[in-house]
């Protein structure tokens, strides 16, 4: 080991290392460590004159290991695998040392800093002896892509990796696409019709032939890795058949017809067992709603549903199936749930018939509505004075502390529509008006200037007093408590994770944020993916956002899939596994640690062998091996003992 | 040896690559101040950490050794590895004390990535645990890790 030659590069990131760590200090301390030939401290070690300097001292002094203390590897790791491979030597010949992340930015003790960059830089330092080189092996990239949830989100991802030529299997939970963008009436802040919009891109599903749409449907399973994916999607039956032609025969037979509170319309409207979900449902076919109907129930039912199809599309007997598809790369999309307003107690949600919540209010104002686009109160009346109250389930410390971003502009909106329809006094009480979008401020402006009223102030409760709802909070402009009586409350109820987040989390293995939407890998380098590579967010299901920016991050999101889909390739994971036959004696203890099935006894040879394909990495079995003959490679016994030792060789 | 008085703890954390690491990493992404005498160290899993890392910490000089890794159940990037430390942590914990090791030394803890803050209250409770226990005054080197791995055989 006497030919390693190591450069140590300590990065002050402006201040944000060095104003806390004595950067120079650092440098000088390692040019003494064992091994070191050259140690540098640098402004920047990932700009360009940083990865310069990198390059012209591995040819100067004939470097062959290099050490970089900078920010978290998980940031610039892959770039400094660049610099060291384009200087001809092998990535993996370099380690870093997190002194930014886990040093400067923690604590403003100079000393203890100082020191804790130091005992990272020697271990980095320590380690890197035994670093070896890793040439990772590239297989073939399944050429098809998965979106999970098919609302505006996953249809835009569906339509444009599809629209690239690849083949795109479009998974939703519903019997139909569309998400919550089809319940929408209008859209701020140009007011144009929701539908309008959006079921021209539905119906391109449904023509787009590279698109496999399979509604009703969940993804259960999730195998293999980046390039490799096999999921397995689990659908409902629909108890109708393919060919059904949605002619609505058999919702409109069903006995229990206008007897169960129909979902889309949010309780405000019923419909029967058997039923189209909406007018411009994709695909347009009924489907049999198992928990109501009575055939499906109890077995008994005149069954008039099938007698009324002239097609004979009605099937009681479909069962459940899975399949199996393959595909190289996800695009989660999964939405929103909408705050159930009824956890929200003052307002009384659930109490008075007349205190309804912003989805509720969307539904009356849309033509095609329960109401035909009529607001009316519970008695069918049309309301004098309206009270909107904001932030119901968001910047609150009782529910959600977070901020659901639509809320503000989709009540100005409501304000709009319900003023346009009714006439009524409109009364908003809000926190803030969060207008920040492209036209949003000019819509507020527009709104105020139509009448509606604005009054800061959170609502402390909503009564009901000789029939008519009585609003009372602080206007906290003017310092003085008010009592407003209106005929109805709309609560702009804001955005929680989709139901299924956390089970959908498990089985795609990706992380979710503290306030449970999934998380991306990183906010603004790499805000698109999971750390979980090769699976992407869109819209909602990474956080609350309005519809320009879930197109957006949509587009974004299949602009990625087609980035590695077009490569081919992907490589393998580095830190696989390998198993010396010398030493290893067959005992299989490892071959049911072993999640992915990577490893398999060789009858032949009496040991364990990899596939090397299946393996992900983790290593856990490497753990395991009672005669260590298995070496994960990148995170050997010997790197992380070399790590350990120069840790705890303290106070040199 | 540094004096009593001086005594700074040497505490090892060995973080899984793909939750604790990086609850680590936002720790100070959100500049969340802890102390700082926890000396990490990444692993792709917390599976991979395996006893005899665990008795070289403890050998080498570690007061305390921290091992951290995704949520129990299912948030484990590789299915199940935080399942096999937890049964490994299980198993080794009585042994500690053979050893003339307060258990109170080895620590596991589920760490996610958006758990910066939880990052820090557990580095801090735990670096005050192992404050308030003192040194661990062991058979250093590498007479002390063979005498380790004497006990388990």
């Amino acid at each position: 080991m006497n030919d390693i030659r190591i450069g140590v590069y300590v990065c002050h990131c402006g201040s944000n290392i060095g104003g806390v760590v004595d950067c120079k200090d650092v440098a000088e301390y390692a040019a003494g460590l064992p091994g070191v030939v050259v140690s540098r401290d640098n402004l920047y070690m990932c700009s360009d004159p940083g990865q310069a300097l990198i390059k012209d001292d591995i040819k100067a002094y004939n470097l062959n290991r290099i050490v970089v203390a900078s920010c978290s590897p998980r940031m610039h790791e892959p770039t400094f695998r660049v610099v060291v491979q384009e200087s001809g030597l092998n990535p993996f010949y370099l380690q870093m040392a997190n002194i930014r992340e886990h040093v400067s930015w923690v604590t403003t003790d100079t000393h203890k800093a100082t020191q804790k960059a130091k005992d990272l830089v020697r271990a980095a330092a320590n380690r890197v002896f035994y670093n070896e080189a890793i040439t990772t092996s590239e297989i073939d990239i399944e050429k098809s892509v998965l979106v999970i949830g098919g609302g505006v989100a996953g249809i835009q991802a569906a339509l444009t990796t599809a629209g690239a030529g690849y083949k795109t299997y479009l998974v939703e939970k519903k019997p139909t696409i569309g998400g919550v963008m089809a319940q929408l009436d209008k859209t701020f802040p140009t007011l144009d019709c929701s539908a309008c919009i959006l079921t021209p891109k539905m119906v391109d599903v449904a023509r787009q032939e590279n698109i496999e749409l399979i509604t009703n449907a969940e993804v259960v399973g999730l195998k293999g890795a980046v390039g490799n994916y096999e999921v397995t999607v689990r659908k409902r039956p629909r108890y109708v058949k393919d060919d059904c032609s949605g002619c609505g025969a058999c919702a409109d037979a069903c006995v229990l017809k206008g007897r169960i509170p129909n979902q889309f319309d949010y309780g405000l409207s019923k419909r029967g067992a058997a039923y189209i979900p909406f007018p411009q449902a994709v695909p347009l076919k009924a489907v049999i709603d198992n928990e109501n109907c009575l055939m499906l129930k109890n077995g008994k039912c005149k069954q008039s549903c099938a007698k009324a199809c002239e097609r004979g599309s009605i099937d009681f007997g479909q069962k459940e199936v899975e399949v199996q598809v393959k595909v190289g790369a996800i695009i989660v999309a999964t939405g929103f749930k909408p705050f159930d307003a009824g956890r929200t107690t003052k307002y009384g949600y659930g109490i008075y018939p007349d205190v309804i919540d912003a989805l509720q209010f969307e539904r009356m104002t849309n033509a095609s509505g329960p109401t035909g686009g009529k607001v009316l109160t519970s008695k069918g009346e049309i309301p004098e004075k309206i009270a909107i109250i904001h932030c119901v389930g968001s910047r609150d410390e009782n529910t959600n502390a977070y901020c659901s971003r639509v809320c503000c502009m989709y009540s100005l909106k409501h304000a709009h529509l319900a003023m346009e329809k009714t006439g009524a006094q409109v009364f908003n009480f809000y926190m803030d008006i969060r207008a920040f979008g492209k036209g949003y401020e000019e819509f507020y402006k527009r709104i105020q200037s139509e009448g509606a009223h604005f009054i800061r102030g959170k609502v402390a409760e909503v009564t009901q007093k000789d029939g008519k709802l009585r609003v009372k909070a602080e206007d906290t402009l003017l310092g003085k408590i008010l009592e407003i009586g209106v005929d109805m409350v709309v609560l702009s109820t804001g955005l929680e994770p989709c139901e299924d987040a956390s089970k959908l989390a498990e089985v795609l293995h990706i992380n979710r944020s503290q306030d449970g939407f999934f998380m991306e890998a990183h906010p603004k380098l790499n805000p698109l993916e999971t750390p979980t590579a090769g699976i992407y967010i869109a819209g909602c299901s990474q956080g609350p956002k309005d519809i320009p920016d879930t197109v957006c991050q949509s587009i974004g999101c299949a602009g990625e899939v087609l980035r590695l889909l077009n490569t081919g390739k992907v490589a393998l994971e580095s830190t696989i596994v390998q198993i010396d036959g010398d030493i290893c004696v067959g005992c299989k203890i490892c071959e049911n640690l072993c999640p992915y099935g990577a490893l398999a006894y060789s009858q032949e040879d009496n040991i364990m062998q990899v596939e090397a394909a299946k393996c992900k990495g983790c290593g856990t079995c490497a753990a395991a091996c009672p005669s260590k003959a298995i070496k994960q490679q990148h995170f050997s016994a010997e790197q992380v003992f070399a790590e350990i030792e120069a840790l705890l060789e303290r106070g040199q | 040896m540094q004096d009593k008085k001086n005594w700074e703890p040497n505490i090892i954390g060995f973080l899984c690559n793909w939750c604790s690491y990086a609850g680590a990493d936002l720790a100070g992404t959100s500049r969340i101040q802890y102390d700082t005498a926890i000396r990490p160290i990444r692993v792709m899993c917390s599976g991979r950490v395996e006893p005899s890392f665990v008795i070289k910490a403890f050998s080498q000089g570690a007061d305390g050794v921290l091992i951290a890794g995704c949520h129990i159940p299912a948030d484990c990037h590789y299915t199940n590895g935080n399942f096999k430390a937890l049964k490994r942590y299980e198993t080794f914990l009585p042994l500690l004390e053979e050893l003339g090791i307060e258990k109170e030394r080895l620590r596991l803890e589920w760490i996610s990535a958006s758990e910066g803050e939880k990052f820090a209250v557990v580095v801090n409770e735990f670096t005050r645990t192992i404050r308030g226990l003192g040194p661990l005054n062991l058979c250093k080197g590498e007479r002390g890790h063979a005498h380790m791995m004497e006990v388990f055989k």
